[in-house]
């Protein structure tokens, strides 16, 4: 990560990957923005770009599965349309308003340490 | 509001914040805590005690007299017919 990345800048980059692949940005960026801030400022702190919606165990190794985009976004795209944190959503999603993202926890709970 | 209420929330998490602002908006009386922000033993008890009252360990969870009623993720319409708003 050259450049200070910024939400804006981060935004721009993960779309022309992610799009093409079927993922797509929530287009409440009421949500999308800071989702993007949060990613900034786990790898900040983290040194990686933890899930914004998740308790981080602070290790790379042990958080493997919750860096964005995490292991759970297929499982939960497929089933909600729209991953964990409201992130990243299908096409189809995008095309109706929602009221807030609530979708069950994916993740094993044994997975969060202490 | 009688209730006390406690919100397990994440710093990171724009819906433990869309919750928070929704709770203040409707007064509610509540405790705030941002378990990411938490290290150490303090980090550790406060786990084990959300672990009674949301296995999954997820967030935001809203304990409500004293584990009454619990809210996990934001739900409007769990929240507003738990604390009646």
């Amino acid at each position: 990560m050259s450049a200070k990345l910024t939400a804006e800048s981060l935004y721009e980059m993960l779309k022309k990957i992610q799009e093409p692949r079927g993922f797509f940005f929530n287009k409440d960026m009421e949500i999308t923005m800071p989702l993007l801030e949060s990613l900034l400022i786990n790898k900040e702190e983290y040194g990686y770009m933890a899930c914004p919606c998740r308790l981080p165990n602070g290790e790379f190794e042990k958080d493997r599965d919750i860096v964005c985009p995490c292991e759970y976004r297929d499982p939960d795209m497929e089933e909600f349309g729209v991953c964990y944190c409201g992130l990243y959503v299908t096409a189809e999603y995008n095309q109706e308003d929602h009221d807030e993202v609530a979708i069950p926890e994916r993740r094993p709970p044994e997975k969060i340490l202490g | 509001m009688a209730n006390d209420c406690t919100l397990y929330a994440l710093s990171t998490c724009i819906h433990c914040r869309r919750m928070k602002v929704f709770l203040e908006d409707n007064e509610v009386d509540f405790d705030n805590i941002f378990v990411d922000k938490l290290r150490g033993d303090e980090r550790k008890d406060i786990i084990d005690k959300i672990r009674n009252y949301n296995p999954k360990l997820s967030f935001p969870t809203l304990v409500v007299n004293g584990g009454q009623c619990i809210i996990v993720g934001f739900h409007k319409d769990q929240i507003e017919e738990a604390l009646d708003l």
